[in-house]
């Protein structure tokens, strides 16, 4: 199986930055068809594409738009580019292939709510996206395209909590990057308390080809129920540790052995982490499964971000794992007990083991306590922060086993 | 108005009622140490944390509004682990000494621990290590007790609108810090030890009050501060016959002006009453030295005195002034004793000054 | 106040705050405010010769020079009037002598005012419209505007600027003096002034009179008493022989203490009650030891009228008694029998005697105290005055001219001096310099100075400096800060060791209210060298 791309199709042909480049590739025509329509039926149209959110949650895009009360003074489109999971990229790509495609899914998004105002919120480490965004804004406002849609770009300072979406606002807001309780959702009071649609670039990126092809063409694309494409970001003991784009049905084996082409160094397979740093650890035994947001569900497992991390044999799980709880720990706000007392006692407790430290009753409290965060944790990041550990114990156990005193 | 179901107990309760509020009509109790029903809703400390049939999460009864149809159970098998894990947490980072804790039998860490059943912690790694000496005379801030539930920050920003603290650093290090991690006199605090009043352990404390009686053995009395003109109610409170601090009363019922919120001189100055230089006998100056008398003999003498003028020069060669400080009561027998006992209208007090 | 104090946090959609420094001497109504204009979006208008903490969150401060409150508050209402932002019908209905009144506003178009305050015209325009476009807008004042030779024009003429825009008698409106002591309003309704009897009677009313000598059995006199300021000048000038002092501290509170200390010793006989030896009390023949708020029963009224209980924690200190029990026994020896059970039983004649008190028993403000009027046990107490009418029936205007402050700046004494308080201390000082908290954090006097008068005369910031007025001088540091111009210095009067009163103005009194000048006294600032 080969890509397929939509969203990158003319990448590295055209200049991201110029409304002129892709313009003349079929561009903002999309968000011309969307003008022309009433919010319902655009709304109905981007629902009927079976599009769903390409961050964490998966949730329908034009679904989440329709919770968005019509008849609010202000309304803001927030995109999501804060893109903290390590070993993610995808959102980058897409801006620095194609930023005008962000541009006007946001505007067709601003068209369905009826809001003119977007904010892209792009993560501090990307400096030279957040210019390359402005100047693709600029020229994108000078050719007319967006119409009276102003698109401010913001850049983060770095929390990787900032990349849920709560915390996403009140870091716009000017607060500390701290997630907020739900509801009320974003969609009711967001930014400033305004109705807010939060997507990030991939989801918004994927609306002018639906709005130009037809919601039936991008259904038809790969997994029924999470249908279109997927950017995937490859990284660790992988051959071709790059991104791609493939359509939802991809099985996971073919991202690593076809697309990937396989372990470096010709080692043997021991892992993969899917979705980011919070994703699960998946073993050899269900590679053969698609990469679609359900599929890897039901394998206890996220697509997540799309990052796909390889671990070849050598690599030391429960160390792989400890660091990652180090980095939870560094990351987590603080703002609720199980997640900021809990990453910390998690990364504890991991470090213990991995030192060789711990005993079986530790393995039980980690356990007791990943179950803990993962239920009462205000936001992801608390209770998706246990899931590696969770996964791991439970398909690489022996390697917690030996380092048991 | 929205049906839901709490422990089995079918009940109604008007749309926006959060599940805390619910709960509480159904008869459940549930812990909370953020929640503050006169700040900003939190949702952080996840003690009121309930089970909702169907969710994959448990869910934070305070910011959780009832909806149609909820199956709420309160004291469920998830629910007591997480909050026995969540106490367990706390109690990891936080210094026990309860023995000499200002706050001994008045804390909310305390009664939950108690509870639930928490000895000791499974997740003991490292300790308390946020202790951080502040110089000033009013607030001790020890926050190797404190239990990151922010009430503080909110009353600070909420109630006085000082904002002087707020947190700082992230996860497990972050802590409650003024700007800079200063101290607190060189902030924008003010003082008003609102934080105190809110804080449900013995992580803000009185520094006035230190060592003189914890809070649950002092009694407390209801009245009217003696500063300002603003007439906040405030509460006295009394250990062994002696005025060893003052605490609020939040209830807008008993406290209509001020709601529980004070100023320092209201919270932190009432020592003056214990002063060493507290007149506490009757003085009579003789050869230009005041000396000790009884109360028979000044009293007489001052009489005498006062009786002395008014037949010599007539009542209009006296005068008095009342107190703006004293009481009604002692305001009306003031003018009374000059109007009717001594017979002339110069009576004054410094309203002016 | 003519409102109550949560209406600042609720109702009011504008305050104009002149003369108050809010957030330090009144620091709860400070937060309410403070919130309003946070949550709520309510406007904010600072007029204060200081920029004090609220200044910051103002929509507009006006930096006025001490004094010229009037001609200030004129060219507002000449901005308001000349706009049409008057309240037409509540003019007509609810008021009288406009006409003389507008006349004279007239006098002072906004930049007139501005040459004499010294306020932007544009900022006076501004602050007038926002105060007379808001739906419900309060004025709050302290003694920032009373403490004047002209307090009583000031006061009317916050008057004024109400009955114009009709903002009186509603939720979030009125004209709010904040009183600073805690029962100076009950000491007022009380009677404990010379020409009124409790609730306001006048002593010079024949028939109030006779009510009085009814309930008290005894002749009274009618003839209107001394205020304590005049009184003061009584004693020095011999006229008054034997003075009784509760409570209070001339020689720390009144103007000029070496005038008053001069006074007090010319006295005969002179008798202070009071819970610590004073400097007054140093002076005392006989000192009776009273009780502090402790450790008695009573009540207390706040500057909103309310009357709350006062409850007695502890027994009084060592041999001390409560104060109410020391005068009943005075009495008693005087020959004028007091005897009293409790403090409630006084109470209960109070109402007897106190219409606005008549309702009010101590079982109705066990937990919630009421706002007076409150005519009868029925009636709930009265949060908001002159909703339907006001006392007098129809509300006057008063024609008001501005007049300079009696002392101004020349070249010997070049800067203004002007006194209040901070927020660690109260008054003289007696109780909160012998609260150890308090006293450790703010030991000692200050005065603030500009940097650039600073630099001027070479003093750096928290040197010892001299200040001196015509009364005299003292020695304090030096707060170098912006909260005070090129002209203006201020310092607090809690300290004996520098007292403010030392320097302030005996002979500058309001003519109608005997209230010093202590917001304007001529000053000159030295370094010590």
């Amino acid at each position: 199986m080969e890509e397929k791309r939509v969203l990158l199709e003319y990448a590295d042909q055209i200049n991201p930055e110029s409304a002129a480049d892709y313009i003349k590739v079929g561009g903002y025509k999309g968000l011309e068809k969307a003008r022309a329509m009433q919010k319902k039926d655009l709304i109905d149209e981007v629902k009927k594409s079976g599009l769903r959110g390409r961050g964490g949650a998966g949730f329908n895009a034009g679904m989440k738009w329709s919770f968005v009360p019509q008849d609010a003074p202000v309304k803001y489109v927030v995109c999501n580019l804060d893109e903290g999971e390590p070993g993610t990229y995808k959102d980058r790509i897409i801006c620095e292939k194609n930023a005008q495609a962000l541009l006007e899914g946001m505007a067709i998004c601003g068209a369905a709510i009826g809001s003119d105002q977007g904010y892209i919120y792009c993560r501090g480490e990307y400096p030279f996206v957040v210019e390359l965004l402005k100047n693709a804004v600029k020229s994108a406002k000078d050719a007319g395209a967006l119409g009276d849609f102003d698109i401010e770009v913001r850049m983060g300072a770095g929390a990787y909590v900032c990349g849920e979406e709560t915390a996403l606002i009140e870091s716009i807001e000017g607060h500390r990057g701290e997630p907020r309780f739900k509801p009320p959702f974003p969609g009711v009071a967001g930014l400033w308390a305004a109705p807010t649609v939060v997507n990030n670039v991939e989801t918004f990126a994927c609306l002018p080809y639906i709005l130009v092809n037809g919601a039936e063409w991008f259904a038809g694309i790969g997994a029924a129920k999470y249908p279109g494409t997927k950017v995937l970001t490859l990284t660790g003991d992988i051959n071709n540790p790059t991104y791609f784009e493939v359509p939802t049905d991809y099985k996971l084996r073919d991202v690593i052995y076809k697309l990937g082409g396989g372990i470096k160094n010709g080692k043997k397979f021991k892992a993969v982490q899917v979705g980011g740093t919070s994703g699960a650890f998946i073993p050899e035994e269900n590679l053969d499964t698609q990469i679609d947001f359900d599929s890897m569900g039901a394998i206890g497992a996220a697509l997540g971000s799309g990052a796909v991390l390889v671990l070849d044999e050598t690599r030391d799980i429960v160390d792989t794992v400890a660091r990652i709880t180090k980095f939870f720990e560094h990351e987590s706000c603080g703002k609720c007990n199980p997640c900021r007392e809990g990453t910390f006692r998690m990364c504890e407790m991991l470090h213990k083991v991995n030192e060789g430290k711990a005993s079986e009753k530790d393995l039980e409290n980690i356990l007791r306590l990943a179950k803990v965060m993962r239920k009462a944790s205000l936001c992801g990041l608390g209770q998706a922060a246990p899931i590696p550990v969770e996964s791991t114990i439970k398909h690489f156990k022996y390697e917690y086993m030996r380092k048991l005193v | 108005m929205i049906n839901l179901k709490i422990n089995g107990k079918e009940i109604q309760v008007p749309k926006g009622t959060m599940l805390l509020e619910a709960c509480r009509q159904a008869g459940a109790e549930l812990p909370t140490l953020c929640y503050d029903e006169d700040l900003r809703l939190a949702g952080s400390c996840r003690m009121c944390l309930v089970e909702a049939k169907g969710r994959p999460t448990l869910v934070a009864a305070c910011v959780m509004p009832a909806e149609n149809n909820m199956d709420i159970l309160t004291e469920s098998e998830d629910v007591v682990e997480a909050r026995k894990v969540i106490l367990e947490l706390l109690t990891a980072r936080h210094k026990f000494d309860c023995h000499v804790c200002e706050k001994d039998g008045n804390c909310k860490l305390q009664d939950y621990c108690y509870k639930y059943g928490v000895k000791e912690s499974s997740f003991a790694g490292e300790g308390p290590h946020f202790y951080k000496e502040d110089p000033n005379p009013f607030i001790e801030r020890d926050y190797d007790k404190c239990i990151m539930c922010t009430r503080c920050v909110r009353a600070c920003e909420e109630i006085t609108g000082a904002d002087a603290i707020n947190l700082e650093d992230r996860g497990h290090h972050a802590k409650i810090s003024t700007a800079f991690n200063g101290i607190l006199a060189d902030s924008t605090c003010v003082f008003c030890g609102q934080c105190v009043m809110v804080c449900p352990v013995g992580a803000l404390t009185s520094k006035v009050s230190a060592g003189k009686g914890k809070a649950a053995q002092n009694e407390k009395v209801l009245t009217t501060c003696t500063y300002c003109g603003t007439g906040c109610t405030l509460e006295l409170n009394v250990n062994e016959g002696k005025v060893v601090g003052v605490t609020s009363n939040r209830d807008r019922k008993y406290s209509p002006v001020n709601k529980g919120a004070l100023c320092v001189k209201g919270r932190f100055g009432w020592d003056f009453i214990h002063s060493p230089e507290r007149l506490t006998t009757p003085l009579i100056r003789e050869n230009g030295e005041l000396r000790p008398a009884s109360w028979e003999e000044a009293l007489s003498y001052a009489a005498d005195k006062l009786k002395g003028v008014k037949e010599k020069y007539g009542p209009d060669a006296l005068a008095m002034f009342t107190s703006a400080r004293v009481t009604n009561e002692e305001n009306y027998l003031a003018q009374k004793f000059m109007r009717a006992a001594i017979g002339t209208n110069n009576v004054d007090h410094c309203a002016r000054l | 106040m003519t409102n109550s104090i949560n209406e600042l946090e609720n109702d009011a959609k504008c305050i104009f705050l002149i003369g108050t420094n809010t957030t330090e001497n009144h620091p709860v109504i400070g937060y309410k405010i403070r919130k309003n204009v946070r949550k709520n979006g309510a406007k904010l208008i600072v007029a204060d010769p200081r920029k004090i903490e609220l200044a910051e969150i103002a929509d507009i401060y006006m930096r006025f020079k001490p004094g010229t409150d009037v001609a200030l508050v004129n060219g507002m209402m000449n901005v308001i009037i000349n706009e049409g932002l008057l309240a037409e019908e509540f003019i007509k209905n609810r008021t009288e002598g406009y006409e003389q009144f507008a006349e004279t506003v007239q006098k002072y178009p906004p930049e007139v005012a501005a040459e004499i305050t010294g306020v932007p015209a544009e900022d006076i325009i501004k602050a007038a419209r926002l105060y007379a476009e808001s739906e419900a807008a309060a004025i709050c004042y302290a003694m920032g505007v009373t403490q004047h030779s002209t307090g009583t024009d000031n006061v009317k003429t916050m008057c004024n600027l109400a009955l114009l825009t009709g903002n009186l008698g509603r939720p979030g409106t009125g004209v709010n003096p904040l009183r600073g002591q805690n029962n100076v309003q009950g000491a007022c309704d009380m009677g404990g002034l010379p020409n009124v009897y409790p609730a306001y009677q006048q002593v010079s009313n024949e028939a109030n009179k006779e009510k009085f000598e009814k309930a008290w059995g005894v002749p009274l006199s009618g003839k209107n008493g001394w205020t304590l300021t005049e009184a003061i000048g009584h004693a020095h000038h011999g006229e008054l022989k034997a003075l009784y002092v509760l409570g209070e501290n001339p020689m720390m509170s009144d103007p000029d203490i070496n005038h008053v200390e001069e006074a007090l010793k010319n006295l005969e006989f002179l008798l202070v009650q009071d819970i610590f030896l004073t400097e007054t009390a140093q002076l005392a023949d006989v000192v009776l030891p009273g009780a502090t708020f402790a450790e008695k029963e009573g009540t207390f009224s706040n500057t909103e009228r309310r009357v709350q209980r006062v409850r007695k924690a502890i027994d009084p200190i060592g041999d001390a008694r409560p104060d109410w029990q020391i005068i009943c026994e005075l009495s008693t020896r005087c020959g004028y029998p007091m005897e009293y059970d409790s403090a409630e039983a006084i109470f209960e004649e109070i109402r007897t005697v106190t219409p606005s008190y008549a309702g009010i028993t101590y079982e109705k403000i066990d937990a919630t105290g009421i706002p007076w009027p409150c005519p009868t046990v029925e009636h709930p107490g009265t949060p908001i005055l002159h909703s339907a009418q006001f006392s007098r029936g129809l509300g006057l205007f008063h024609a008001i001219d501005f007049k300079e402050p009696v002392e101004l700046p020349d070249e010997e004494y070049p800067l203004i001096l002007t006194t209040g308080r901070n927020l660690f201390h109260y008054h003289t000082g007696t109780m909160t310099r012998r609260a150890s908290a308090l006293d450790e954090h703010r030991p000692y006097n200050e005065v603030e100075v500009n940097p650039v008068t600073a630099a001027k005369l070479g003093i750096a910031n928290g040197e010892l400096v001299r200040l001196s007025t015509r009364r005299g001088s003292i020695e304090l540091k030096a707060h170098i800060s912006e909260i005070v111009n090129e002209k203006v210095v201020f310092i607090t009067f809690h300290y004996k060791e520098a007292a403010a009163n030392v320097l302030t103005n005996a002979d500058s009194l309001d003519p109608t209210a005997k209230i010093p000048e202590y917001k304007v006294s001529a000053a000159k600032l030295e370094k010590i060298v």
